[in-house]
Order: structure tokens, then sequence, then C-alpha cells
């Protein structure tokens, strides 16, 4: 049964590390695209960032260094990543759902990094965790761990009331986004049943933990327990494969389109990337393209365009 | 009126339009507009018109995709859109836009935060139809079902669609019934863009099908990459019109004016949007006036495309959207300016100075600058003698969405109205969080069978509405009120919206460029350059 359960947890995060490896690496290798950025773009000029002003408003910008604003950025970030700003903002009866769901995800993060810490250190100085440290530490895992529990779970309950209820929402809405708010519903659950119905409610988290750092054979859980190992397990390999993993595609979102104001000099870094992409040869077929597999990009933008049937 | 319009829909082998909108379900207006009944009624498609083309998506046609005559022609279309998206998908094709079209694709948690932003939805009563998501989640699930090739798994994950010739030719008039403002992407949590969807889409029909709006393809690139301009002017014939634009600014100004051509190393290379030129001549001839008494050593260009900043391309063909921006460059390299500055044209700014900043390389990267900023220190040095109490009128202004939210061009011009108009007044919201007027993407000069009505009392509803209640204090028709929109396209667009409505007849709201201000506001020149008559 031990076995089990550590093979199951090295087994989702796993997948986990190598699927978001995957995804992230997907969208970095894309070639660069045009620029599409959006304003306000919070790295700009403190003077400007206020009304959204970009570096064009600067009379010759190309003459003038336009540091990066980089306060601004991690401010703007911080805020949409711990708050969810944009929500707050613009849907606030969603935020109301999607906060406490994301946040009670992070306060769990923060609550797994937790144990593994003391796991590792109960491993170095197996006489620490009788200290009143480790009494400390393992209060504040548990009051992080249950919060983050009840937190996700009150908040996906609250998402799975909108995603049923609200017109807005409900033609849009898949099997698979109700299956995902109720795996997040059944894991949580099932874990928070273990946790405060076990034996102990963290002695059973840190002998797992022990157990799945030393592969220690002699582990045993209630059953409850384990099950919500196993499901919320299965729930973090499950997160990457789809549209879930959008901490990721957030990342490339901001940074690589909405924020990406980098302008392009003769001879830089960006030129040369540009090159590479006005060699593709594209294949569209509409006549006035004049593309024939042979043509690269740049040959058909210098070109005029061929005069072809229309329609 | 249907308000359940479901995805499946789309797919419906059906005579009948899916939508039909009635005026009362449309966004009500304030004063003088409360009367769902006040304005010019919606007309009907003619009947020949819905026989020969598709319109089977709402009240208008936009398009105007002829009928196939037969199944098999139905089906090479429809084979023709497929192999459209999956190239759409394709670095070799698409390295223009992959990676954001990808994260827009995989990644939208269908959340709906970004509907309310959209003008054209919530004009339309909020009508399914034109919410921002529902023409994306058309294109992700045919995305993940015929790109991704997903089985059942992935239609349990990410929702079905059944692909027919009726679907596509409604996602064709669809990617039309948006202005690509991004004012919805902004308030995206994750980043994902519905404008983007369209702009997209309108790729796959033009590129792949040979399908665009004509007004923005045959009359519009193509004319322009022939002849020099989409106007249909050549080098002669625009000469000639600025010459006489010239002698009309010496007579209504009492000043000297002289446009430079053609003039090799001078500073700035200056590209109006040519339809100034044709449709409001007073603007080139202010940029004349004011550039010559800044001491700005300008030209204007006669060279192909030189003369005419627009380029189309930006709404709906990559491959168009280049060879223009490279026309400008080369026209500009060849005289060996200093910079290009753009006049005031909002698509034309983003084309020439963002867009085609990852297209121009070597010695076709020419610095670009906008007018709004070289006009910014113009007035701001004292160069110019100007007198406020020139413009003494009621004065607000519209934020063009690709100059401001899509370039952050923000202030300069507004730095500029509030030292020459002492009562000007800011609409709300403003700035990067402006509303588009409705014509943009390109329906400011698309004007086929009905689809102006759509224009002006859905896709323009929610500028109209700003403009009314920014000017809610003085409606008075014994008031003259200048309506500033440093935009040729919206220009365009608040024209034909203000006649629609009769603004000018009624209320004596007046609408035109930044610098006709700045003329009206000189000292040397003699008073009146705004004189106050529909134009
Ligand atoms: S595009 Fe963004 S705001 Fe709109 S539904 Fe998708 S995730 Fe939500
Ligand atoms: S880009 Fe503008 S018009 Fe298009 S869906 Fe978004 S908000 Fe609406």
């Amino acid at each position: 049964m031990s076995i089990l359960l550590y093979v199951i947890s090295y087994f989702s995060l796993l997948v986990f590390i190598v699927a978001c490896a995957v995804r992230a690496l997907s969208y970095a290798r894309a070639p660069i695209h045009l620029r599409w950025e959006l304003y306000p773009v919070p790295h700009e000029a403190p003077h400007r960032v206020g009304h959204g002003g970009s570096y064009y408003e600067e009379p010759e910008w190309w003459t003038k260094s336009s540091p990066r604003n980089l306060l601004g950025e991690l401010k703007s970030m911080g805020a949409e990543i711990l708050f969810l700003k944009a929500l707050w903002e613009f849907n606030r009866k969603l935020w109301y759902r999607s906060f406490p769901f994301h946040f009670g995800l992070y306060i769990l993060i923060f609550a797994v990094f937790l144990i593994l810490l003391c796991g590792l250190i109960s491993f170095i100085s197996p006489g620490f965790m009788q200290g009143s440290l480790a009494a400390g530490l393992q209060f504040v895992f548990r009051a992080a761990g249950g919060g983050g529990l009840a937190l996700s779970i009150w908040g996906a309950l609250g998402l799975l009331q909108l995603r049923l209820t609200d017109s807005r929402m409900k033609i849009y809405t898949t099997p698979g986004d109700i299956f995902n708010l109720l795996f997040f519903i059944a894991a949580f659950g099932t874990l928070s049943a273990g946790f405060l119905l076990g034996t102990g409610p963290s002695t059973g988290i840190l002998a797992f933990t022990r157990g799945l750092l030393s592969f220690d054979t002699s582990f045993e859980t209630t059953g409850l327990l384990a099950a919500g190992l196993v499901l919320t397990g299965l729930l973090v390999a499950y997160i990457p494969l789809t549209h879930m993993s959008h901490f990721i595609a957030k990342y490339f979102t901001y940074h690589n389109i909405r924020w990406d104001d980098a302008a392009n000099r003769r001879g830089g870094r960006i030129e040369v990337k540009l090159a590479e992409c006005l060699a593709y040869r594209p294949t569209w077929s509409a006549a006035h393209i004049g593309a024939d597999g042979k043509k690269t990009w740049a040959d058909i933008a210098a070109s005029s365009p061929a005069r072809g049937p229309k329609k | 009126m249907r308000k359940d319009i479901h995805l499946k829909d789309l797919s419906r082998k059906q005579k009948e339009p899916l939508l039909h909108l009635e005026k009362k379900d449309l966004m009500p207006l304030p004063y003088p507009l409360e009367d769902p009944d006040d304005g010019p009624p919606f007309a009907e498609l003619k009947e020949q018109i819905r026989e020969k083309y598709e319109c089977g998506l709402d009240d208008t046609c936009a398009v105007s995709i002829p009928k196939p005559a037969t199944k098999e022609e139905e089906d090479a279309l429809v084979a023709k859109f497929l192999s459209g998206l999956e190239k759409l998908f394709t670095k070799e094709n698409n390295w223009t836009f992959l990676q954001p079209l990808l994260l827009s694709m995989e990644h939208c948690a269908k959340c709906q935060t970004c509907s309310e932003a959209c003008h054209i939805y919530e004009a339309s009563g909020k009508n399914e139809l034109y919410r921002p998501t529902f023409r994306s989640e058309l294109m992700r699930r045919l995305y993940f079902k015929h790109v991704k090739k997903g089985g059942l798994l992935s239609a349990w994950q990410h929702g079905d669609i059944e692909i027919n010739w009726p679907l596509v030719a409604r996602l064709i008039e669809l990617s039309y019934r948006c202005n690509l403002c991004r004012r919805c992407a902004q308030t995206c949590p994750i980043g994902a863009d519905n404008g983007l969807v369209a702009h997209e889409l309108r790729k796959i029909f033009s590129q792949e099908m040979g399908i665009a709006a004509k007004e923005l393809h045959d009359s519009g690139s193509m004319l322009q990459l022939q002849v020099g301009s989409s106007t249909g002017m050549n080098a002669v014939v625009v000469k000639d019109n600025i010459e006489f634009i010239d002698e009309d600014m010496e007579e209504k100004t009492g000043m000297k004016v002289q446009t430079p051509w053609d003039v090799e190393g001078a500073e700035v290379l200056l590209i109006h949007n040519a339809g100034e030129i044709l449709a409001w001549p007073e603007n080139p001839g202010a940029f004349a006036v004011i550039l010559n008494a800044a001491g700005i050593k300008w030209t204007l260009s006669s060279e192909v495309a030189g003369y005419d900043s627009i380029n189309y391309g930006v709404w709906y063909d990559d491959a168009q959207f280049a060879r223009v921006a490279v026309k400008h460059a080369e026209a500009a390299k060849k005289l060996g300016v200093k910079k290009i500055v753009l006049g005031e044209c909002g698509h034309a700014h983003k084309a020439l100075t963002v867009i085609a900043d990852r297209v121009l390389t070597g010695d076709l990267n020419i610095p670009r600058e906008s007018s709004m900023t070289l006009l910014r220190d113009i007035v701001m040095s004292g160069r110019l003698k100007l007198d406020p109490g020139r413009n003494d009128f009621p004065v607000t202004l519209h934020d063009p969405c690709n100059m401001v939210r899509l370039m952050g061009i923000v202030e300069p011009q507004r730095e500029v109205i509030r030292k020459i108009c002492p009562r000007f007044r800011e609409m709300t919201p403003h700035g990067v969080d402006n509303y588009c007027c409705g014509g943009g993407s390109g329906f400011a000069i698309m004007s086929g069978n009905n689809f102006p009505d759509w224009r002006f009392q859905v896709a323009g509803r929610k500028k109209l509405e700003q403009i009314l209640h920014a000017f809610g204090d003085c409606m008075d028709p014994s008031i003259p009120k200048y309506l500033c929109a440093p935009c040729s396209n919206c220009k365009g667009q608040l024209r034909d919206l203000l006649a629609y409505y009769e603004m000018w007849d009624k209320h004596k709201i007046l609408y035109g460029g930044l610098v006709e201000l700045i003329v009206n506001a000189m000292e040397d020149a003699k008073p009146g350059f705004i004189e106050w008559e529909w134009h």
C-alpha cells in the first residue's frame, strides 16, 4: 500500500514536471511574432505607466534609452498572481469564487513545501521533531493545509455553482469543465476527510512525507487519507494536460505578448530572429499571395500581388 | 429576437438568418435618442441579395460571398477552409502570430470576463452571437478537432462542433462583426485575445480562400499596391490635389503655404492617409501650415504608396500588410529622410510603427514617429503663437484604439488640446480604456448592402452614447461642439454616425482632426479656420 502511494506520488510529480516543461517549451520555441502589445504596459517609465503611455510618446524615441521599470512590472505581476486583479476589476462575481480557489492552492503549495522541509529536517536531525520549533512548524502546516483545502474546496464549489447556473457560462461549459471542478472537489474533499478523521491530523502526513523521502515501507495510513493522496496525485498529473495549466500560459501572454514592446534595432537580436522567419516558405493558396512553396516571406513582401481569380 | 443562439446553430442549414435584432433590443441611448425608435430604420436586406449571397448570420451582409452552386462546390470550400486552418498553426505560414494564437486557443477559461468590455456585445443588447468568445469558441473547437485531430476525449474536454459550409459561411461574416479593438483582451485575466482570433480567421479566408471584404482587398490594398493609393489617385493626381489644397489654405489662413514634394534628405517624410486629401483637405492643409510655420524640414513622397499611409492588410492579410509596409519604408529610404511621421491615421500608426517593426529590417528599418508627438513638441515649444480664445467651444477627444490602447500614445494629443481648448472635456472612459468608434478593422470604409445600418446602430452605438454624455451639458444647437478624432478612419465613421442620427443638423456636433484645432488657434492665421459647416 505504502509503496503504491509513493509510486503514484512520484509518478504524478514527474508527469506534472514533464508536461509543464513540454507545454512551456512548445510556446517558448514558437518563432518570434509580430508585435501585439496592449497598453498599459507596466514596465513603462513611471511617469507614463499611470495613463498607459508608451515610449512612442517621446519625441525621437529611438534616440533615448527607456529603462525597464522593473518595480512597475513586479507590482503588476504580484497583484495579478496573488490577488487576481483583472477578475477583481472586471468580474467581481467570479472573483469571489476564483480568488479563494486560487489562494487556497497557493496556501496548499506552501504547506506542501513546509511538510517537505519538516520531513527533510527530521532525517538530518531526528530529535528536531520533538522540539518547540517543530511544533510551531506543524501548527503552521496544519493551519495552512487545512485552510488551503477549505478555501479551494469552497472556491471550487462556487465555481461549479456558477458554471451550472450562470447563463453566460453555461453554453460554453463542456463536460470536461465540470469534471475538472468535480475532480478538485473530490480530491481535496477526500484529502481533508483523511486529514481530519485520520489518527493524527499531521503526523499522518508527516509520516507519509518521511516515508516518501525514504521509501519506508512500514508507513501505514487510513484508507481515506490514502484515497485523498492518490486522487490529489492524479489531479496534479492531470492539470498540465488541460487548459488549467494557464499559470504557464500567463507567463507568455503577459511577458511575450501584452507587454512585449521591445523595439527592433538594426543589427540587434530581434533582427537575427526575424531573418530566420522571413526565410520561411509559406504555402498559402490564395492567388494574390503568390506563394509557390519556393518563395520566402521576404520574397513575397518585396513582390507585387498576383492578380488572380477572386472567391 | 432569439437570445438563445448556441454554438451548434452556426452549422444549421436554414434559409433565414440566425439572428434578427429589433431596435428595442439594442442598448438604450441617452437624450436626445432615448426612444428606441429614434434614428433611421434598419433597412432589410434585399431578397435578391439573400438569394445570391451567403447572408445567413444576422440582419446584414458585409462580405457578400456568392452562394456555391453545388454541394461539390460547398465541399471544396470547406476543404479549403480546413487546409487554411491547418496552415494557420504552422510556423512557415503563420510565424507572424503563431504564439499568441496558440495561447488564445489553448487557455481560455471561458469565464466571460471579456464580454462586458465589448461595445458590440453591449450595444446589441448582449446578444450571444456578438459575445467576444462566441467566435473564438467556434474556432477553438475547430482547432482541437481538426488541427489537433482530437477524438472523443478531446470533444468531451473542449466541446464538439460540426463543420459544414453554412458554418464556414457564417464564420466569414462573423469575423467581420468585430472591430479588432482588443478592449476585450485588456480585461482577460489569462491574456487570451478574441480580437486576435477574429483577425486570424480573416487571414484564413483571405490568404487561403481568397475571400475578403472587397473594400479592404480589391479596392483597398490591391489598388494601393498597383496605383499608389486606395483612393485611386496616382502621383500626378495627388500632386494636383495638394497644389489645390495649398492654394485653398493660403486663402483661408492668409499665410504662404507650399507643400514640398520628394525632398531628398528631409528631416521628416510625412505620410497622410490619402483619404484625407479627398475627404478632408483642410487636414493635410493644416499640417502644411503648422510644419512650415514651425520651420520643420519636411516632405511628401510621390512614390507608390509613399503618399498613402493606409495599410488595410493589418486587418485581414499578412502578405498584403507586409507588402505595403515595405513600400512605405522604401519611399523613405529613397529620399534618405531622417524619420517617417504618420499623419492623423490610427491604423497607419500602428501598422507601420509597431506591427511592421518586425518586418522591416536593415536599411528599411527607418525611424517612425507619431504626428501627435511632433505636434505636441511644436505646440509646447512656443514656436507658434496660439490663442486658445479662438477655440472657445466645447471640445471632446476620441481616442483611436490603434494609436492609444495598441500603441500607448495617450498624452501628447491631450497636452495640445488642454493648451488650446479651454472647454475641453474627456469622454468616459477614455485613454487606453476608450471605446472603439465602431469603424475599426475596416468597417469605416465598408458600405455594402445595409452594413452601414449595423455599423451605426450596433458597432457605433457605444461611441455615440459617449459623445452624447460628453456634450450632455451643451446639446443646445446654439452651441457649436467639436468632436476631435485624430484618425482618418475614425473620422469617416464618426462623420457617418453623426449624420445618421442628425447630430449636426439638430445639435451642432461637428467632428474633425487635431491639426485643424491648432491652426484655428494660430494668431498668424486669419480667424475662423474651422468653418462650422458640415463636410
Ligand atoms: S478570453 Fe479571457 S476573459 Fe474571455 S472567457 Fe476566455 S479567459 Fe475569460
Ligand atoms: S476586439 Fe473589440 S469588437 Fe472585437 S470582440 Fe473584442 S471588444 Fe469586441
